[in-house]
């Protein structure tokens, strides 16, 4: 790993000051250190954000579900409050990497990496979410742009994440046997206003699944889904799964998930 | 550079170490305290599990400098009046190493899932010990010991 100057900052302005283009803030770090390892990434500084208190922790309210960008996976999957409002979110939390992962990786790192196969995009797309930064809000369907790219700028900082609670809602997923990320993973929720079918793994990034979705808008029941016609074209093919499979798999999740709801 | 304060198995450690110094090189090349393993270096295998204010993580994908003030416990510092800890005894019982090389790391892993759950079940110790690799394949005897070391701590 090249080496960087590390700055570990105690509020929002700090580390905003700090911030230029050969700079990248740190929260779990885990994509950051290993992408610095393998050559993939280099910085002349490292932000770090995790002492920033008002960038950690868990607020629920009765329409919506908040979470500060460090907030740790570990804490969103044992959030008794979480829990309780938005089971799908802590469950999608717990299926996160491994118990190392989740003691350190945070939300805000991993919708600002926007993996392709990451977990919380698809919630965000899912819940309506909004993604408070140290100067706007950015509803969710706008945040994420393309594979590992967001509409964030340059030194624009994640504060936290506002999740709308759905009527019912479930993510279900076919995990990589080995990382854990979503070969293929869909996150479906049912909302006063329509059903949103947000799918990762498939595509370069995460989008909603609008054939789905509008089926499940006039009759939300599993057998909705049976006719609707998901192209493979678009949809990734690699070593683990080919287009076709995925392509499939987008719709048997999607039936898993709303019989789980 | 930077000055980091750390309580490394119950010691104070105060070193001046460049910024870029991982958690997994600071234990090892630092303080020669090479109990902790680093296997794939890219947090996959799990070898380099060690404990920061009592949870696991992976030592090769945390800086020192960011854990300023943490109490960091290495497989070296389980070791109580001359006495194996429970989890090392029923791994040595049970036969749940077999090259050794993963051994630090599941086992710091596995004190951490038995402080989270008294009895964890197969199913529960095995999805727990999800990151940690063992090339040897010894997998049967690992959920063994763990279900041993249970029955003790």
């Amino acid at each position: 790993m090249k080496t960087f100057n590390y700055h570990s900052t105690k509020d929002v302005k700090e580390a905003t000051k700090l911030a230029s283009s050969s700079s990248a803030f740190l929260a779990g770090g885990m994509t950051t250190i290993p992408s610095m390892k393998l050559g993939l990434a280099s910085y002349k500084d490292i932000i770090d954000i995790k002492r920033i208190k008002k960038l950690s922790g868990i607020k629920v309210s009765a329409k919506s579900v908040t979470i500060g960008s460090t907030t740790k996976h570990v804490e969103v999957a044992n959030s008794k409050e979480v829990k309780k409002a938005l089971p799908s979110l802590s469950a999608l939390a717990e299926g996160i990497g491994d118990p190392q992962v989740r003691n350190r990786g945070t939300i805000g790192g991993s919708i600002a990496n926007n993996d392709p196969s990451a977990d919380y995009p698809s919630a965000c797309i899912a819940l309506n979410a909004t993604i408070h930064t140290n100067n706007r809000k950015i509803s969710a369907d706008k945040f994420f742009t393309g594979m590992f790219e967001t509409s964030l700028k340059k030194g624009e900082l994640i504060e936290a994440i506002e999740f709308q609670i759905p009527e019912k809602s479930c993510y279900q997923k076919y995990p990589n046997p080995a990382s854990r990320y979503a070969i293929v993973g869909v996150y479906v929720a049912k909302h006063k206003s329509g059903v949103n079918v947000a799918v990762t793994g498939a595509k370069s990034c995460v989008y909603n699944e609008k054939n789905i979705s509008n089926a499940l808008s006039k009759n939300f029941s599993a057998s909705s889904i049976d006719n609707v016609v998901v192209s493979s074209s678009g949809i990734n093919s690699d070593i683990h799964a080919s287009a076709e499979y995925r392509a499939n798999m987008v719709k048997v999740f999607a039936k898993k998930a709303v019989e789980a709801c | 550079m930077t000055k980091v304060s750390l309580e490394v198995n119950g010691k104070k450690v105060v070193k001046e170490i460049p910024d870029h110094t991982t958690l997994s090189v600071f234990l090892r090349e630092i303080l020669n305290l090479t109990g902790t393993h680093v296997g794939c270096d890219t947090s996959q295998c799990g070898a380099c599990v060690v404990h920061v204010d009592g949870k696991s993580i992976k030592s090769c994908t945390a800086l020192a400098a960011d854990l300023n003030g943490s109490k960091i416990t290495t497989i070296e510092g389980l070791v109580s009046n001359g006495k194996m800890h429970p989890m090392q005894e029923a791994f040595k019982k049970t036969h749940g190493l077999q090259c050794g090389f993963c051994t630090p790391g599941m086992v710091m892993s596995a004190i951490d899932l038995l402080n989270n759950k008294k009895n964890p079940s197969d199913k529960e110790i095995r999805d727990w010990l999800e990151g940690n690799i063992c090339r040897c394949t010894g997998y049967q005897n690992i959920i063994a010991a763990v279900k041993e070391a249970a029955t003790k701590m």
